[in-house]
Protein backbone atom coordinates (compact mmCIF):
# COMPACT_ATOMS: atom_id res chain seq x y z
CA UNK A 1 0.00 0.00 0.00
CA UNK A 2 1.63 3.28 -1.33
CA UNK A 3 1.50 5.94 1.33
CA UNK A 4 0.71 9.79 0.78
CA UNK A 5 2.02 12.99 1.48
CA UNK A 6 -0.58 14.82 2.32
CA UNK A 7 0.98 18.30 1.52
CA UNK A 8 2.09 16.77 -1.97
CA UNK A 9 -1.06 15.31 -3.04
CA UNK A 10 -3.08 18.31 -2.55
CA UNK A 11 -0.10 20.32 -4.44
CA UNK A 12 -0.90 18.02 -7.41
CA UNK A 13 -4.53 18.10 -7.15
CA UNK A 14 -4.36 22.14 -7.13
CA UNK A 15 -1.58 22.02 -9.82
CA UNK A 16 -4.18 20.00 -12.27
CA UNK A 17 -6.88 21.63 -11.42
CA UNK A 18 -5.28 24.84 -12.38
CA UNK A 19 -4.17 23.21 -15.48
CA UNK A 20 -7.23 21.52 -16.91
CA UNK A 21 -9.99 24.41 -16.35
CA UNK A 22 -8.12 27.03 -18.77
CA UNK A 23 -7.70 24.01 -20.70
CA UNK A 24 -11.14 23.51 -20.94
CA UNK A 25 -11.69 27.07 -21.36
CA UNK A 26 -9.41 27.03 -24.21
CA UNK A 27 -10.11 23.95 -25.16
CA UNK A 28 -14.02 25.41 -26.13
CA UNK A 29 -12.12 28.88 -27.77
CA UNK A 30 -10.26 25.99 -29.75
CA UNK A 31 -13.66 23.99 -30.76
CA UNK A 32 -14.76 27.15 -32.34
CA UNK A 33 -11.87 28.56 -33.88
CA UNK A 34 -10.64 24.98 -35.77
CA UNK A 35 -14.49 25.47 -36.62
CA UNK A 36 -14.68 28.19 -38.02
CA UNK A 37 -11.19 28.23 -40.35
CA UNK A 38 -12.91 24.67 -41.17
CA UNK A 39 -15.44 26.86 -42.32
CA UNK A 40 -13.60 29.26 -43.72
CA UNK A 41 -13.99 31.79 -40.92
CA UNK A 42 -11.92 33.37 -39.05
CA UNK A 43 -13.67 32.53 -35.82
CA UNK A 44 -14.17 34.49 -32.37
CA UNK A 45 -11.43 37.87 -32.82
CA UNK A 46 -12.86 40.43 -30.63
CA UNK A 47 -12.41 39.76 -27.08
CA UNK A 48 -8.32 40.27 -26.89
CA UNK A 49 -5.95 39.77 -28.95
CA UNK A 50 -7.03 36.94 -31.58
CA UNK A 51 -10.07 36.22 -29.20
CA UNK A 52 -7.66 34.89 -26.45
CA UNK A 53 -10.01 36.57 -23.45
CA UNK A 54 -13.76 34.64 -25.10
CA UNK A 55 -13.08 31.81 -22.54
CA UNK A 56 -13.06 34.33 -20.00
CA UNK A 57 -16.28 36.10 -21.36
CA UNK A 58 -17.99 32.67 -21.93
CA UNK A 59 -16.77 31.99 -18.27
CA UNK A 60 -18.39 35.24 -16.94
CA UNK A 61 -21.29 35.38 -18.67
CA UNK A 62 -22.14 31.86 -17.12
CA UNK A 63 -21.69 32.56 -13.46
CA UNK A 64 -23.80 36.31 -14.01
CA UNK A 65 -26.93 34.19 -15.31
CA UNK A 66 -29.58 33.79 -13.61
CA UNK A 67 -30.43 30.31 -13.41
CA UNK A 68 -33.64 29.53 -14.17
CA UNK A 69 -35.58 25.94 -13.49
CA UNK A 70 -38.16 25.22 -15.10
CA UNK A 71 -41.47 24.68 -13.11
CA UNK A 72 -42.25 20.57 -14.15
CA UNK A 73 -38.81 19.42 -13.38
CA UNK A 74 -37.84 16.83 -11.06
CA UNK A 75 -36.01 19.50 -9.17
CA UNK A 76 -33.12 17.21 -7.23
CA UNK A 77 -32.41 14.89 -10.08
CA UNK A 78 -32.23 18.04 -12.34
CA UNK A 79 -29.38 20.23 -10.26
CA UNK A 80 -27.82 16.92 -9.42
CA UNK A 81 -26.87 15.65 -12.94
CA UNK A 82 -24.87 18.84 -13.80
CA UNK A 83 -22.56 18.05 -11.01
CA UNK A 84 -22.71 14.61 -11.20
CA UNK A 85 -21.25 15.26 -15.05
CA UNK A 86 -18.68 17.40 -13.56
CA UNK A 87 -17.33 15.62 -10.52
CA UNK A 88 -17.07 12.45 -12.47
CA UNK A 89 -15.13 13.95 -15.33
CA UNK A 90 -12.83 15.72 -12.68
CA UNK A 91 -12.47 12.49 -10.52
CA UNK A 92 -11.06 10.49 -13.31
CA UNK A 93 -8.15 12.78 -13.97
CA UNK A 94 -6.60 10.83 -10.35
CA UNK A 95 -4.85 8.23 -12.20
CA UNK A 96 -2.98 10.37 -14.62
CA UNK A 97 0.28 10.76 -14.62
CA UNK A 98 1.47 13.86 -15.60
CA UNK A 99 4.82 13.73 -16.15
CA UNK A 100 7.87 10.59 -16.02
CA UNK A 101 6.71 9.28 -12.41
CA UNK A 102 7.59 6.04 -11.10
CA UNK A 103 5.53 2.73 -11.24
CA UNK A 104 4.82 0.83 -7.92
CA UNK A 105 7.36 -1.85 -7.47
CA UNK A 106 6.19 -5.46 -8.92
CA UNK A 107 5.18 -8.09 -6.50
CA UNK A 108 7.90 -9.75 -5.37
CA UNK A 109 8.35 -13.81 -6.01
CA UNK A 110 8.36 -15.58 -2.62
CA UNK A 111 10.96 -18.03 -2.83
CA UNK A 112 12.21 -20.62 -0.72
CA UNK A 113 13.05 -18.33 1.62
CA UNK A 114 9.71 -16.32 2.16
CA UNK A 115 11.59 -14.15 4.84
CA UNK A 116 13.56 -12.40 2.22
CA UNK A 117 10.94 -11.47 0.27
CA UNK A 118 9.14 -10.45 3.03
CA UNK A 119 12.41 -8.09 3.20
CA UNK A 120 12.77 -7.40 -0.25
CA UNK A 121 9.04 -6.40 -0.32
CA UNK A 122 9.31 -3.81 2.37
CA UNK A 123 12.69 -2.70 0.72
CA UNK A 124 10.68 -1.69 -2.26
CA UNK A 125 7.83 -0.19 -0.55
CA UNK A 126 10.14 2.21 1.12
CA UNK A 127 11.83 3.10 -1.86
CA UNK A 128 8.71 3.85 -3.73
CA UNK A 129 7.32 5.97 -0.99
CA UNK A 130 10.61 8.29 -1.10
CA UNK A 131 9.78 9.11 -4.60
CA UNK A 132 8.20 11.68 -5.75
CA UNK A 133 5.16 11.01 -7.82
CA UNK A 134 2.95 13.60 -9.98
CA UNK A 135 0.08 11.39 -9.97
CA UNK A 136 -2.83 12.30 -7.72
CA UNK A 137 -3.25 8.81 -6.47
CA UNK A 138 -0.31 7.02 -6.84
CA UNK A 139 0.32 3.49 -7.56
CA UNK A 140 -3.57 2.49 -8.39
CA UNK A 141 -3.45 -1.04 -9.12
CA UNK A 142 -6.77 -1.17 -10.77
CA UNK A 143 -6.09 2.47 -12.75
CA UNK A 144 -7.61 1.55 -15.71
CA UNK A 145 -10.69 0.02 -14.45
CA UNK A 146 -11.01 3.58 -12.41
CA UNK A 147 -11.16 5.10 -15.46
CA UNK A 148 -13.48 2.63 -17.30
CA UNK A 149 -15.63 3.05 -14.10
CA UNK A 150 -16.17 6.91 -13.69
CA UNK A 151 -16.71 6.68 -17.78
CA UNK A 152 -19.88 4.88 -17.43
CA UNK A 153 -20.33 6.52 -14.38
CA UNK A 154 -20.69 9.53 -16.66
CA UNK A 155 -23.71 8.43 -18.05
CA UNK A 156 -25.79 8.83 -15.10
CA UNK A 157 -25.67 12.23 -15.35
CA UNK A 158 -26.88 12.30 -19.14
CA UNK A 159 -29.58 10.45 -17.91
CA UNK A 160 -30.57 12.09 -14.73
CA UNK A 161 -30.45 15.24 -16.61
CA UNK A 162 -32.95 13.87 -19.48
CA UNK A 163 -34.94 11.79 -16.90
CA UNK A 164 -35.18 15.10 -14.91
CA UNK A 165 -36.01 17.62 -16.89
CA UNK A 166 -39.41 16.13 -17.77
CA UNK A 167 -39.17 16.70 -21.66
CA UNK A 168 -39.45 14.29 -24.30
CA UNK A 169 -36.20 15.48 -26.12
CA UNK A 170 -34.30 15.61 -23.52
CA UNK A 171 -35.74 11.79 -22.59
CA UNK A 172 -34.76 10.95 -25.90
CA UNK A 173 -31.39 12.17 -25.97
CA UNK A 174 -30.94 10.50 -22.82
CA UNK A 175 -32.33 6.92 -23.65
CA UNK A 176 -30.34 7.39 -26.81
CA UNK A 177 -27.46 8.25 -24.72
CA UNK A 178 -27.63 5.13 -22.13
CA UNK A 179 -27.39 3.01 -25.48
CA UNK A 180 -24.84 3.99 -26.87
CA UNK A 181 -22.84 3.66 -23.90
CA UNK A 182 -23.53 0.93 -22.85
CA UNK A 183 -22.59 -0.23 -26.57
CA UNK A 184 -19.92 1.42 -26.90
CA UNK A 185 -18.75 0.26 -23.15
CA UNK A 186 -17.75 -3.44 -24.59
CA UNK A 187 -14.61 -2.66 -27.07
CA UNK A 188 -13.92 0.12 -25.37
CA UNK A 189 -12.89 -1.89 -22.23
CA UNK A 190 -12.29 -5.04 -24.29
CA UNK A 191 -9.33 -3.23 -26.34
CA UNK A 192 -7.61 -2.12 -23.17
CA UNK A 193 -7.52 -6.20 -21.85
CA UNK A 194 -4.58 -6.39 -24.45
CA UNK A 195 -2.98 -3.53 -23.51
CA UNK A 196 -3.20 -5.01 -19.81
CA UNK A 197 -2.28 -8.66 -20.92
CA UNK A 198 1.20 -7.25 -22.16
CA UNK A 199 1.60 -4.78 -19.86
CA UNK A 200 1.37 -7.31 -17.25
CA UNK A 201 -0.65 -4.33 -15.13
CA UNK A 202 -3.53 -2.20 -15.21
CA UNK A 203 -1.60 0.35 -13.39
CA UNK A 204 -0.90 3.54 -16.01
CA UNK A 205 2.32 4.30 -14.79
CA UNK A 206 3.43 0.85 -15.21
CA UNK A 207 1.84 0.56 -18.55
CA UNK A 208 3.92 3.66 -19.66
CA UNK A 209 7.19 2.10 -18.02
CA UNK A 210 6.54 -1.03 -20.36
CA UNK A 211 6.32 0.70 -23.11
CA UNK A 212 9.40 2.68 -22.44
CA UNK A 213 11.11 -0.85 -22.62
CA UNK A 214 9.12 -2.58 -25.55
CA UNK A 215 7.88 0.31 -27.83
CA UNK A 216 4.16 1.51 -28.03
CA UNK A 217 1.60 -0.43 -27.58
CA UNK A 218 0.12 1.69 -30.74
CA UNK A 219 2.68 -0.67 -33.48
CA UNK A 220 1.79 -3.82 -31.79
CA UNK A 221 -1.92 -3.04 -31.12
CA UNK A 222 -3.06 -0.40 -33.58
CA UNK A 223 -6.53 -2.05 -34.00
CA UNK A 224 -6.72 -1.76 -30.44
CA UNK A 225 -5.77 1.41 -30.43
CA UNK A 226 -8.51 2.25 -33.85
CA UNK A 227 -11.09 0.74 -31.38
CA UNK A 228 -10.22 2.58 -28.44
CA UNK A 229 -10.05 5.41 -29.98
CA UNK A 230 -13.88 4.85 -31.65
CA UNK A 231 -15.42 3.64 -28.49
CA UNK A 232 -13.97 6.96 -27.04
CA UNK A 233 -15.75 9.09 -29.03
CA UNK A 234 -18.73 7.85 -28.79
CA UNK A 235 -18.48 7.78 -24.70
CA UNK A 236 -17.65 11.63 -25.21
CA UNK A 237 -20.75 11.93 -27.38
CA UNK A 238 -18.75 13.50 -30.07
CA UNK A 239 -19.51 13.51 -33.66
CA UNK A 240 -19.96 11.31 -35.03
CA UNK A 241 -21.79 10.63 -32.29
CA UNK A 242 -22.99 12.52 -31.22
CA UNK A 243 -26.98 11.79 -31.24
CA UNK A 244 -27.55 12.16 -27.56
CA UNK A 245 -27.67 15.69 -28.38
CA UNK A 246 -28.01 16.49 -32.16
CA UNK A 247 -29.44 19.66 -32.47
CA UNK A 248 -31.34 19.01 -35.90
CA UNK A 249 -33.31 16.43 -34.64
CA UNK A 250 -33.43 16.71 -30.85
CA UNK A 251 -33.55 20.29 -29.95
CA UNK A 252 -30.23 20.15 -27.67
CA UNK A 253 -30.94 16.46 -26.24
CA UNK A 254 -30.24 15.97 -22.89
CA UNK A 255 -29.38 19.81 -22.28
CA UNK A 256 -31.89 21.76 -23.66
CA UNK A 257 -34.16 22.21 -20.29
CA UNK A 258 -30.43 23.59 -18.95
CA UNK A 259 -29.06 27.06 -18.66
CA UNK A 260 -26.09 29.55 -17.25
CA UNK A 261 -23.36 27.42 -14.98
CA UNK A 262 -25.82 24.11 -15.18
CA UNK A 263 -25.40 23.97 -18.84
CA UNK A 264 -21.90 25.16 -18.05
CA UNK A 265 -20.95 22.44 -15.59
CA UNK A 266 -22.24 19.84 -18.41
CA UNK A 267 -20.39 22.00 -20.91
CA UNK A 268 -17.18 21.35 -18.42
CA UNK A 269 -17.85 17.74 -17.77
CA UNK A 270 -17.55 17.11 -21.62
CA UNK A 271 -14.60 18.85 -22.29
CA UNK A 272 -12.78 17.28 -18.97
CA UNK A 273 -13.90 13.99 -20.13
CA UNK A 274 -12.05 14.88 -23.86
CA UNK A 275 -9.05 15.80 -22.06
CA UNK A 276 -8.78 12.77 -19.93
CA UNK A 277 -9.69 10.42 -22.94
CA UNK A 278 -7.15 12.03 -24.92
CA UNK A 279 -4.36 11.48 -22.21
CA UNK A 280 -5.39 8.02 -22.03
CA UNK A 281 -4.81 7.50 -25.36
CA UNK A 282 -1.47 8.96 -25.15
CA UNK A 283 -0.76 6.40 -21.97
CA UNK A 284 -2.40 3.64 -23.06
CA UNK A 285 -1.11 3.29 -26.99
CA UNK A 286 1.24 6.35 -27.60
CA UNK A 287 4.01 5.54 -24.69
CA UNK A 288 3.05 8.17 -22.15
CA UNK A 289 5.63 10.71 -21.71
CA UNK A 290 8.09 8.57 -24.00
CA UNK A 291 9.65 9.89 -27.36
CA UNK A 292 11.86 7.41 -28.54
CA UNK A 293 14.72 8.46 -25.73
CA UNK A 294 14.20 12.19 -26.25
CA UNK A 295 12.72 12.46 -22.88
CA UNK A 296 15.66 11.65 -20.98
CA UNK A 297 17.30 14.61 -22.48
CA UNK A 298 17.68 16.30 -18.91
CA UNK A 299 19.04 15.20 -15.95
CA UNK A 300 18.18 17.65 -14.04
CA UNK A 301 14.59 16.30 -12.29
CA UNK A 302 12.47 19.22 -12.43
CA UNK A 303 14.01 19.67 -16.20
CA UNK A 304 13.00 16.25 -16.71
CA UNK A 305 9.70 16.36 -15.25
CA UNK A 306 9.21 19.64 -17.30
CA UNK A 307 10.16 17.79 -20.57
CA UNK A 308 7.89 15.43 -19.80
CA UNK A 309 5.28 16.61 -19.08
CA UNK A 310 5.24 18.97 -21.67
CA UNK A 311 5.98 15.31 -24.43
CA UNK A 312 2.35 13.94 -22.71
CA UNK A 313 0.84 17.48 -23.11
CA UNK A 314 1.90 17.38 -26.60
CA UNK A 315 0.16 14.26 -27.40
CA UNK A 316 -2.53 15.18 -25.65
CA UNK A 317 -3.48 18.30 -27.52
CA UNK A 318 -2.46 16.19 -30.42
CA UNK A 319 -5.54 13.98 -30.18
CA UNK A 320 -7.66 16.83 -28.89
CA UNK A 321 -7.25 18.68 -32.15
CA UNK A 322 -8.08 15.24 -33.85
CA UNK A 323 -11.33 15.53 -31.82
CA UNK A 324 -12.09 18.93 -33.24
CA UNK A 325 -11.41 18.00 -36.91
CA UNK A 326 -12.78 15.10 -36.93
CA UNK A 327 -16.14 16.43 -35.55
CA UNK A 328 -16.80 18.61 -39.07
CA UNK A 329 -15.51 15.68 -41.18
CA UNK A 330 -17.34 12.96 -40.65
CA UNK A 331 -21.20 13.27 -40.29
CA UNK A 332 -23.57 12.05 -38.11
CA UNK A 333 -24.41 8.29 -38.01
CA UNK A 334 -27.69 7.42 -37.80
CA UNK A 335 -28.94 5.25 -35.02
CA UNK A 336 -29.09 1.64 -36.16
CA UNK A 337 -25.94 2.26 -38.04
CA UNK A 338 -24.48 3.45 -34.46
CA UNK A 339 -25.73 0.58 -32.87
CA UNK A 340 -24.45 -1.89 -35.66
CA UNK A 341 -21.14 -0.90 -35.67
CA UNK A 342 -20.97 -0.63 -32.42
CA UNK A 343 -22.27 -4.45 -32.17
CA UNK A 344 -21.59 -6.13 -35.40
CA UNK A 345 -18.25 -4.82 -36.35
CA UNK A 346 -16.43 -3.34 -32.99
CA UNK A 347 -17.16 -6.10 -30.21
CA UNK A 348 -16.74 -9.43 -32.42
CA UNK A 349 -13.41 -7.56 -33.68
CA UNK A 350 -12.67 -6.17 -30.04
CA UNK A 351 -12.92 -10.07 -29.39
CA UNK A 352 -11.15 -11.27 -32.33
CA UNK A 353 -8.22 -9.21 -31.29
CA UNK A 354 -8.25 -10.16 -27.96
CA UNK A 355 -8.12 -13.81 -28.59
CA UNK A 356 -5.13 -12.63 -31.22
CA UNK A 357 -2.86 -11.08 -28.39
CA UNK A 358 -3.45 -13.78 -25.54
CA UNK A 359 -2.57 -16.83 -28.66
CA UNK A 360 0.75 -14.39 -29.23
CA UNK A 361 1.33 -14.31 -25.83
CA UNK A 362 0.50 -17.68 -24.97
CA UNK A 363 3.01 -19.01 -27.56
CA UNK A 364 5.59 -16.33 -26.69
CA UNK A 365 5.52 -15.67 -30.39
CA UNK A 366 7.49 -12.55 -31.31
CA UNK A 367 5.60 -9.11 -30.31
CA UNK A 368 5.47 -8.38 -34.77
CA UNK A 369 3.49 -11.34 -35.03
CA UNK A 370 0.60 -9.65 -32.53
CA UNK A 371 1.22 -6.51 -35.24
CA UNK A 372 0.64 -8.26 -38.52
CA UNK A 373 -2.64 -10.34 -36.74
CA UNK A 374 -3.84 -6.44 -35.47
CA UNK A 375 -3.58 -5.34 -38.97
CA UNK A 376 -5.11 -8.57 -40.85
CA UNK A 377 -7.81 -8.44 -38.58
CA UNK A 378 -8.73 -4.97 -39.36
CA UNK A 379 -8.34 -5.95 -43.39
CA UNK A 380 -10.25 -9.03 -42.87
CA UNK A 381 -13.24 -7.35 -41.63
CA UNK A 382 -13.07 -5.06 -44.43
CA UNK A 383 -13.01 -7.76 -46.63
CA UNK A 384 -15.90 -9.56 -45.20
CA UNK A 385 -17.86 -6.87 -45.16
CA UNK A 386 -17.32 -6.27 -48.65
CA UNK A 387 -18.12 -10.05 -49.41
CA UNK A 388 -21.47 -9.94 -47.30
CA UNK A 389 -22.36 -6.36 -48.63
CA UNK A 390 -26.20 -7.38 -50.51
CA UNK A 391 -26.75 -3.98 -51.84
CA UNK A 392 -28.01 -1.45 -50.49
CA UNK A 393 -29.72 -1.26 -47.53
CA UNK A 394 -32.26 1.93 -48.41
CA UNK A 395 -34.01 -0.44 -51.43
CA UNK A 396 -37.89 0.77 -52.12
CA UNK A 397 -40.52 -1.67 -50.88
CA UNK A 398 -42.27 -0.72 -53.64
CA UNK A 399 -42.16 -0.24 -57.12
CA UNK A 400 -40.92 2.94 -58.23
CA UNK A 401 -38.31 4.39 -60.67
CA UNK A 402 -35.05 3.87 -60.02
CA UNK A 403 -31.78 6.09 -60.09
CA UNK A 404 -29.30 3.96 -60.30
CA UNK A 405 -25.24 4.95 -58.14
CA UNK A 406 -23.97 5.95 -62.13
CA UNK A 407 -26.66 8.63 -62.36
CA UNK A 408 -28.87 6.14 -64.76
CA UNK A 409 -32.64 5.47 -64.68
CA UNK B 1 -53.70 11.25 -51.89
CA UNK B 2 -51.11 9.12 -52.03
CA UNK B 3 -48.08 9.77 -53.99
CA UNK B 4 -48.02 7.88 -57.41
CA UNK B 5 -45.18 5.08 -57.80
CA UNK B 6 -44.32 6.69 -61.24
CA UNK B 7 -43.47 9.96 -59.34
CA UNK B 8 -41.41 8.70 -56.74
CA UNK B 9 -37.86 8.20 -57.72
CA UNK B 10 -35.28 6.32 -55.30
CA UNK B 11 -31.55 7.22 -55.52
CA UNK B 12 -29.49 3.49 -55.17
CA UNK B 13 -26.65 4.43 -52.56
CA UNK B 14 -23.34 3.99 -54.25
CA UNK B 15 -21.78 0.95 -53.46
CA UNK B 16 -18.83 1.14 -51.30
CA UNK B 17 -15.79 -1.08 -51.99
CA UNK B 18 -13.15 -2.21 -49.60
CA UNK B 19 -11.59 1.41 -48.88
CA UNK B 20 -15.10 2.59 -48.18
CA UNK B 21 -15.90 -0.30 -46.13
CA UNK B 22 -12.41 -0.63 -44.17
CA UNK B 23 -13.70 3.41 -43.47
CA UNK B 24 -10.10 4.57 -42.48
CA UNK B 25 -8.82 5.45 -45.88
CA UNK B 26 -12.17 7.66 -46.56
CA UNK B 27 -11.72 9.23 -43.15
CA UNK B 28 -8.49 10.07 -43.87
CA UNK B 29 -9.75 11.44 -47.33
CA UNK B 30 -12.43 13.76 -44.99
CA UNK B 31 -9.69 14.64 -43.00
CA UNK B 32 -7.37 16.37 -45.75
CA UNK B 33 -10.25 18.08 -47.18
CA UNK B 34 -11.22 19.73 -43.64
CA UNK B 35 -7.38 20.48 -42.79
CA UNK B 36 -7.26 22.05 -46.53
CA UNK B 37 -10.01 24.37 -45.96
CA UNK B 38 -8.77 25.49 -42.49
CA UNK B 39 -5.65 26.44 -44.03
CA UNK B 40 -7.20 28.05 -47.49
CA UNK B 41 -8.02 31.52 -47.62
CA UNK B 42 -10.70 32.77 -45.20
CA UNK B 43 -13.59 34.77 -46.62
CA UNK B 44 -14.89 36.61 -43.50
CA UNK B 45 -15.48 40.40 -43.86
CA UNK B 46 -14.40 41.94 -40.60
CA UNK B 47 -17.57 43.92 -40.66
CA UNK B 48 -16.95 47.35 -38.89
CA UNK B 49 -13.60 47.62 -40.23
CA UNK B 50 -14.26 46.65 -43.63
CA UNK B 51 -17.31 47.69 -45.58
CA UNK B 52 -18.96 44.96 -47.53
CA UNK B 53 -18.49 45.76 -51.70
CA UNK B 54 -22.32 45.72 -52.05
CA UNK B 55 -23.44 45.24 -55.91
CA UNK B 56 -24.92 48.16 -57.53
CA UNK B 57 -28.38 46.96 -57.61
CA UNK B 58 -28.26 46.23 -53.54
CA UNK B 59 -31.33 47.77 -52.22
CA UNK B 60 -30.57 50.14 -49.14
CA UNK B 61 -32.34 53.01 -47.73
CA UNK B 62 -34.85 54.67 -50.44
CA UNK B 63 -33.90 58.24 -51.14
CA UNK B 64 -35.78 60.97 -53.38
CA UNK B 65 -34.19 62.48 -56.06
CA UNK B 66 -33.51 66.05 -57.03
CA UNK B 67 -33.60 67.56 -60.72
CA UNK B 68 -31.23 70.01 -61.93
CA UNK B 69 -32.50 72.85 -60.26
CA UNK B 70 -32.38 70.93 -56.75
CA UNK B 71 -36.38 70.55 -56.77
CA UNK B 72 -38.03 67.33 -56.17
CA UNK B 73 -38.23 65.23 -58.62
CA UNK B 74 -41.52 63.29 -57.65
CA UNK B 75 -44.96 64.32 -58.72
CA UNK B 76 -47.20 63.04 -56.44
CA UNK B 77 -48.67 60.69 -58.56
CA UNK B 78 -49.48 57.83 -55.71
CA UNK B 79 -47.77 55.17 -58.30
CA UNK B 80 -45.18 53.96 -55.53
CA UNK B 81 -47.74 54.25 -52.39
CA UNK B 82 -49.96 52.09 -54.76
CA UNK B 83 -47.16 49.51 -55.66
CA UNK B 84 -45.98 49.23 -52.31
CA UNK B 85 -46.91 45.72 -51.05
CA UNK B 86 -46.03 46.81 -47.42
CA UNK B 87 -48.09 50.23 -47.15
CA UNK B 88 -45.15 52.03 -45.84
CA UNK B 89 -45.40 54.97 -48.47
CA UNK B 90 -47.62 57.90 -47.33
CA UNK B 91 -47.84 60.80 -49.64
CA UNK B 92 -49.83 64.16 -49.11
CA UNK B 93 -49.98 65.86 -52.74
CA UNK B 94 -50.29 69.37 -53.25
CA UNK B 95 -50.64 71.79 -56.39
CA UNK B 96 -47.77 72.54 -57.16
CA UNK B 97 -45.71 76.02 -56.40
CA UNK B 98 -46.55 78.87 -59.33
CA UNK B 99 -43.38 79.14 -60.23
CA UNK B 100 -42.93 74.84 -61.00
CA UNK B 101 -44.00 74.52 -64.97
CA UNK B 102 -43.00 71.31 -65.62
CA UNK B 103 -46.03 69.42 -63.01
CA UNK B 104 -49.19 70.52 -61.26
CA UNK B 105 -48.63 68.37 -57.99
CA UNK B 106 -46.25 67.80 -55.53
CA UNK B 107 -45.33 65.95 -52.58
CA UNK B 108 -46.21 68.49 -49.88
CA UNK B 109 -45.19 65.63 -47.56
CA UNK B 110 -43.41 62.61 -48.33
CA UNK B 111 -43.07 59.69 -45.55
CA UNK B 112 -41.44 56.14 -45.51
CA UNK B 113 -41.65 54.37 -42.90
CA UNK B 114 -38.55 52.39 -42.63
CA UNK B 115 -39.05 49.38 -40.30
CA UNK B 116 -42.36 48.39 -42.69
CA UNK B 117 -40.18 48.82 -45.58
CA UNK B 118 -39.40 45.43 -47.68
CA UNK B 119 -36.95 46.65 -49.49
CA UNK B 120 -38.33 45.22 -52.57
CA UNK B 121 -38.00 47.74 -55.11
CA UNK B 122 -41.01 48.42 -56.52
CA UNK B 123 -41.68 51.67 -55.68
CA UNK B 124 -38.64 52.19 -57.20
CA UNK B 125 -40.06 50.25 -60.88
CA UNK B 126 -43.08 52.13 -60.04
CA UNK B 127 -42.04 55.47 -60.53
CA UNK B 128 -42.70 56.96 -64.02
CA UNK B 129 -40.19 60.27 -63.11
CA UNK B 130 -37.65 58.41 -61.25
CA UNK B 131 -37.70 60.33 -58.51
CA UNK B 132 -37.90 57.84 -55.73
CA UNK B 133 -34.40 55.48 -56.00
CA UNK B 134 -32.96 52.39 -53.11
CA UNK B 135 -29.54 53.24 -52.34
CA UNK B 136 -26.68 50.78 -51.20
CA UNK B 137 -27.08 52.19 -47.75
CA UNK B 138 -27.18 49.12 -45.50
CA UNK B 139 -26.02 50.24 -42.49
CA UNK B 140 -29.63 51.61 -41.30
CA UNK B 141 -30.02 51.83 -37.36
CA UNK B 142 -32.15 54.07 -35.38
CA UNK B 143 -32.71 54.14 -31.69
CA UNK B 144 -36.79 54.44 -32.04
CA UNK B 145 -39.12 53.63 -34.00
CA UNK B 146 -40.19 57.37 -34.65
CA UNK B 147 -36.47 57.73 -35.89
CA UNK B 148 -36.91 55.40 -38.44
CA UNK B 149 -39.78 56.95 -40.43
CA UNK B 150 -38.13 59.11 -42.88
CA UNK B 151 -39.58 62.12 -43.94
CA UNK B 152 -38.97 64.14 -47.43
CA UNK B 153 -36.38 66.53 -46.45
CA UNK B 154 -34.65 63.07 -44.70
CA UNK B 155 -35.04 61.11 -48.09
CA UNK B 156 -33.92 64.39 -49.75
CA UNK B 157 -31.13 64.50 -47.30
CA UNK B 158 -30.06 60.78 -48.61
CA UNK B 159 -30.07 62.18 -52.19
CA UNK B 160 -27.74 64.77 -51.39
CA UNK B 161 -25.60 62.41 -49.22
CA UNK B 162 -25.43 59.81 -52.23
CA UNK B 163 -25.90 60.92 -55.43
CA UNK B 164 -22.67 62.92 -55.98
CA UNK B 165 -20.30 61.89 -53.39
CA UNK B 166 -16.62 60.53 -54.88
CA UNK B 167 -17.00 56.76 -55.65
CA UNK B 168 -20.79 56.68 -55.65
CA UNK B 169 -22.35 53.78 -55.88
CA UNK B 170 -25.54 55.29 -56.65
CA UNK B 171 -24.97 57.83 -58.91
CA UNK B 172 -28.57 59.32 -60.08
CA UNK B 173 -29.66 56.28 -62.42
CA UNK B 174 -32.49 58.22 -64.59
CA UNK B 175 -31.11 58.99 -68.28
CA UNK B 176 -34.08 61.31 -69.59
CA UNK B 177 -33.02 64.29 -67.80
CA UNK B 178 -36.57 65.80 -68.19
CA UNK B 179 -39.66 64.67 -65.78
CA UNK B 180 -41.66 61.87 -67.70
CA UNK B 181 -45.18 61.73 -69.40
CA UNK B 182 -46.53 62.01 -65.73
CA UNK B 183 -44.94 65.42 -64.98
CA UNK B 184 -46.63 66.66 -68.26
CA UNK B 185 -48.90 69.40 -68.05
CA UNK B 186 -52.24 68.01 -68.97
CA UNK B 187 -53.68 69.08 -72.22
CA UNK B 188 -56.49 71.84 -71.52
Amino acid sequence: MPTFDWLTTLLIIGGVIAVVMPTVGYLTLGERKVSAWIQDRIGPNRVGPLGLLQPLADGGKFFLKEAPIPKNVDRIFYLLAPAVAMAVALCSLAVIPWGGTTPPPAPVPVGANPGSAVDAFNAAQTAYAGEFKSVIAPGLDIGILYVLALGSLAVYAVILGGYASNNKYSLLGSLRASAQVISYEIPLGMSVVGVMLYAGSMNIETIVQYQKTHGWFLFFQPLAFLLFMTSVYAECNRLPFDLPESEQELVGGYLTEYGSLNFGMFMLGEYTHMITTSLLMSLLFFGGWNLFGLEDSFADPLWALALKAGILAGKMFFFLFLYLIVRWTIPRFRFDQLMSLAWKVMIPLSLLHLLAAILVKEFKAPDWALSVASVGLFLAAGIVSVATNSGPNNAPRRRVKAVLANGAT
Amino acid sequence: MPIDNKDVAWCEEPKLGLFGQLYLPIVFDGLRTTIGHMLSRKVTEQYPEQEPNLPANYRGVHRLNRDEDGRVKCVACYMCATACPAHCIDIVAAPAPAGWKDREKYPETFVIDELRCIYCGMCEEACPVDAIELTTLYDLTGLSREAMVFDKEKLLSVFDQTAHAPNTKDPVRTRSGALGPASETPPT
